[in-house]
């Protein structure tokens, strides 16, 4: 089965290309990347005025199974993926039950096996139950097929059970994501503690609670030498702690989410649970620093942390409601519209963002459209506006704190392994 | 709206009002147990001057108060614009009283019914009587009045509007017809 | 009297929410409905054959007595439901509760909740009205409104004002409340608590905060003492309540500092020894009495102008 994408503008930063090209795909494989390309192929797509970029990789989602189907499946989680652009996402490792043994993880592989319509990877457990307190075995995790660990939703605490553990994830060659929080600052918090949240009469989380964690962990990974990637930086101190270790040398990469570069605790103001996730949403300077670092480079990732939860969940008293919120359908277009089109990046380096930096921190022969490569292409229309609508969500979960916006950039076919898993 | 009319001026209705004061003293057999209520906006200002006539006649005091009532109307729901509820002011018991409840104009009767309503609420008076400057007809209720300045037979879109000193700047009655959109009580 | 100002909300969330002619419209309304308590007869028929339901998730005896008897004094049916939040974890939403009662042809829903922002949410999706008879930390508009009432009554009038408020401001909703009704009517409001206790940002809803309680109440013309709460502490991080006393308590030592006249208020119920002394609470100065009293009016108020902009609004849609 041949694929031919015709006349689009190739953006594949790994290769320094960013001009119009075709595209040819034989056998889940890209053959030829070049100049009028023709050659029987079975199908042709005219990708003319759009854009033609390697398949997105989200490093941070939540897809539920095992354990919470009703939230999501592998099989609508993937769906909503490649809707949005997305062919390889990580799946965090707190279902239930939690990946943290060998047997969960064949248990999840056997579902994405069955029904996955993207690449599904998975992270597993830094501890057994995400609980902080036994390291797991990470050897044998590796060899059931973990690309990466993290105890994410729950922090690792204990300082000599992290240093453990990364001396294991580096012996292994297991990408690190850590959710970097200090709960007995953050304690029973649930939006950013700041003026926003004394209007509200809500318990705050201060940023303290995110960076000061950081900073032990980074300490940590210093002397482990095991590199460590930073999940959901949400904070101006934050990024300047990353900052300042990634001059020294460190290895250390972080990751920020679109409703990080988008959204304030302004957006609380209506207690919308749907406003509602954690890192909580920041100050105004909290946004300008988080594009600020991800313009300089000091954040290597743009992830989409997509936490589906059902209604019932969400449409309750805010205190009570959960954290986390919907983000696979959005997260290329609320990038194209908040990054790109105000000129703060340019598509070649939101592709770095989205894929190719996620492919290098997980380790992966992926993120690029080089001849040879596995046919993961996301093609996207970047004039093309689009307004968020929560019933045309294909997550089973709703949660999006973005629903009126009107965004630019479509997602109009998702390529996996060289069949045309999603068309608009 | 469009004025076809002027029904009183200054005098005529200053002459009713004479007449209505000598025809309350001479019902009650002198004003011993007499006092007067207006119902707010326009009948407080004709108790007042009721009162100020009644004094010349009889060279006593006579206590008035304020109605509001707001609280007891039946088309609260019915109205377009806001109600604004002010206070009743009656600072002084009307059990045992002539209550002589005073209004501009009589219409529906539905203010008056409203008007009962909120004197029954403050106590338990003698009599109550009701003067009004103008009867224009169309009573939906059983009231009838006591006392009136001048009866003015009108079509149900026509309107009386009267206008007093203390409040329009003027005195003076006159019959406009009436825009859509009113459906309050006169 | 602003006899333009009209009000058009079917719900009462906050003061926060609302302009300066729409608190005005409140309290004069508020003052109209004050004679009526003082008759013979408390008793308008203004929301006859209306339905108010009390729904408490918190105890609360005064407020939710207050309420009944507003509505009652204005021939409305009353119904209390209290709830106790911790067993509706695994049974019925909010949402579904007030859809339930809106089911039962209910107009009015009051509503005290210990979460923030509770009014608000159930607000959004009934159509009948709802009252906040606090919610949390977040507002508590009549209670705020009823303090106001009071001040405006003895000093006649609130702009100008220096208002002082005392006690555990960040979990306050009074105090939240009366920032923003003080702040919109024109009066300068200052905040003093234990550092701990004054919330970020707390400038930004336009009041001055300060740890000193000398000079919270130099040039105070009136004092708000907020109930001291040492229970709600989780991290033992109150000071002592004999420390509080000694430091923030409202003394006869500290009144005869302040101005002459200066009123005491407080939203009850008072912690005597604690937060204020026996001799301040019962001191001429002290309406905290008559604040009571008034609460009852400016509910009256609160129910009469909710109502009646639901009924309007349900009449334009039925057009």
């Amino acid at each position: 089965m041949k694929l031919l994408i015709k006349n689009g503008r190739v953006v594949d930063p790994a290769n320094n290309l960013d001009e119009e090209r075709d595209v040819l795909v034989d056998q889940g494989r890209i053959v030829k990347v070049g100049r009028n390309l023709n050659g029987g192929a079975d199908q042709i797509i005219d990708a003319a005025r759009w854009l033609v970029l390697p398949g997105l990789i989200d490093m941070h989602v939540h897809l539920r199974e095992p354990g919470r189907e009703d939230k999501e499946t592998v099989e609508s989680g993937t769906r909503a993926a490649v809707k949005g652009g997305i062919t390889t996402l990580v799946a965090m490792p707190n279902t239930n039950p939690a990946m943290d043994t060998p047997e969960s993880v064949q248990l999840l592989q056997a579902r994405i096996k069955e029904s996955a319509q993207a690449h599904v990877l998975i992270a597993g457990c830094i501890s057994r139950s995400r609980q902080g307190r036994e390291l797991t075995d990470l050897a044998r995790l590796k060899r059931a097929g973990i690309v990466a660990i993290s105890d994410d939703g729950a922090a690792v605490d204990s300082a000599p059970l992290l240093d453990r553990a990364l001396r294991k994830a580096k012996e292994q060659k297991l990408a690190v994501l850590l959710h970097c929080e200090d709960r007995n600052v953050s304690a029973g918090g649930v939006m950013h503690l700041g003026a926003m949240s004394t209007r509200l009469g809500l318990r705050g989380i201060s940023a303290e609670s995110e960076y000061k964690r950081i900073q032990r962990d980074i300490q940590l990974a210093e002397k482990a030498r095991c590199p460590v990637h930073i999940c959901h930086v949400s904070c101006a101190e934050s990024v300047e702690i990353i900052a300042r270790a990634k001059k020294k040398g460190v290895r250390v990469t972080a990751e920020t989410a679109p409703h990080y570069f988008t959204l304030t605790e302004e957006a609380v103001r209506d207690y919308d649970a749907d406003m509602k996730m954690n890192p909580p949403l920041r100050g105004a300077s909290d946004v300008h620093a988080v594009i600020q670092g991800l313009i300089k480079g000091t954040i290597d990732t743009i992830a989409s942390d997509h936490a589906p939860h059902t209604i019932n969940e969400k449409e309750i008293e805010f205190d009570r409601a959960e954290f986390g919120i919907i983000g696979l359908e959005t997260e290329l277009a609320v990038a194209a519209t908040w990054l790109v089109r105000p000129g703060h990046l340019s598509w070649s380096d939101l592709v770095k963002k989205l894929s190719l930096h996620p492919a290098r921190i997980l380790g992966i022969d992926k993120g690029t459209l080089g001849p040879g490569k596995a046919a993961d292409i996301t093609i996207v229309d970047p004039a093309a506006e689009w307004v968020v609508r929560k019933e045309e969500c294909v997550s089973k979960s709703r949660n999006t704190p973005f629903v009126g916006w009107r965004l630019q950039g479509r997602v109009m076919y998702t390529v996996v392994d060289g069949k045309v898993a999603y068309r608009q | 709206m469009l004025e076809k009319a002027k029904i009183l001026d200054q005098e005529t209705i200053q002459r009713s009002l004479t007449r209505i004061a000598h025809e309350i003293v001479e019902k009650n057999k002198g004003v011993g147990d007499v006092c007067i209520v207006g119902i707010r906006t326009r009948g407080v200002h004709l108790a007042n001057r009721l009162a100020a006539s009644i004094k010349q006649i009889e060279s006593r005091e006579i206590s008035v108060g304020i109605l509001d009532i707001t609280l007891y109307r039946d088309d609260l729901t019915l109205i377009a614009y806001q109600p604004v509820v002010h206070k009743t002011e009656i600072g002084f018991d009307i059990t045992d009283k002539n209550v002589i409840l005073v209004d501009d104009v009589l219409y529906s009767g539905r203010t008056i019914r409203a008007a009962l309503d909120a004197l029954i609420d403050l106590g338990r008076p003698k009599t109550i009587q009701l003067a009004v400057l103008i009867d224009r007809g169309h009573r939906e209720l059983p009231i009838r009045p006591d006392y009136v300045g001048k009866n003015i037979p009108t079509a149900k879109q026509e309107m009386i509007e009267v206008r007093l000193l203390e409040i329009d700047g003027k005195d003076e009655v006159v019959l406009v017809e009436k825009d859509e959109r009113n459906n309050g009580l006169e | 009297m602003s006899e333009t100002t009209a009000w058009n909300k079917k719900d009462l969330l906050g003061l926060e929410y609302l302009s300066k002619e729409e608190i005005l419209l409140i309290l004069d309304t508020a003052d109209s409905f004050k004679e009526v308590t003082s008759r013979e007869i408390k008793k308008v028929p203004v929301l006859r054959g209306k339905t108010v339901v009390n729904l408490f998730y918190e105890p609360s005896t005064r407020t939710r007595v207050s309420f009944e008897l507003a509505a009652k004094r204005l021939s409305a049916d009353v119904i209390n439901i209290a709830s106790e939040t911790s067993s509706v974890k695994k049974g019925e939403t909010l949402i579904d509760t007030g859809r339930n009662i809106e089911a039962l042809k209910a107009d009015i829903i009051v509503m005290r909740h210990n979460y923030s922002g509770a009014a608000a949410i159930l607000a959004r999706h009934l159509g009948i009205s709802v009252v906040n008879a606090g919610d949390g930390w977040h507002e508590h508009p009549t209670q705020a409104l009823l303090d106001i009432f009071t001040l405006r009554e003895k000093l006649g009038k609130i702009e100008g004002l220096n208002v002082s408020i005392v006690g555990d401001i960040a979990h306050s909703r009074v105090a939240r409340s009366n920032i923003w009704g003080l702040t919109k009517l024109g009066a300068r409001v200052t905040v003093c608590a234990p550092k701990m206790l004054i919330p970020p940002g707390i400038e930004e809803m336009g009041a001055r905060a300060t740890c000193n309680i000398e000079e919270a109440l130099k040039n105070a013309d009136a004092v708000n003492v907020l109930r001291m709460q040492f229970e709600r502490d989780e991290q033992s991080a109150f000071p002592q309540q004999m420390e509080y006393y000694k430091k923030f308590g409202i003394t006869e030592e500290r009144l005869s500092k302040a101005k002459k006249n200066m009123i005491v208020m407080h939203p009850g119920p008072i912690n005597r020894g604690i937060e204020i002394s026996s001799e301040v609470a019962d001191c001429p100065q002290s309406v905290i009495l008559e604040q009571v009293t008034n609460g009852i009016a400016v509910r009256m108020a609160a129910l009469f102008l909710v109502t009646q902009a639901h009924d309007r609004k349900k009449d334009e849609t039925a057009d």
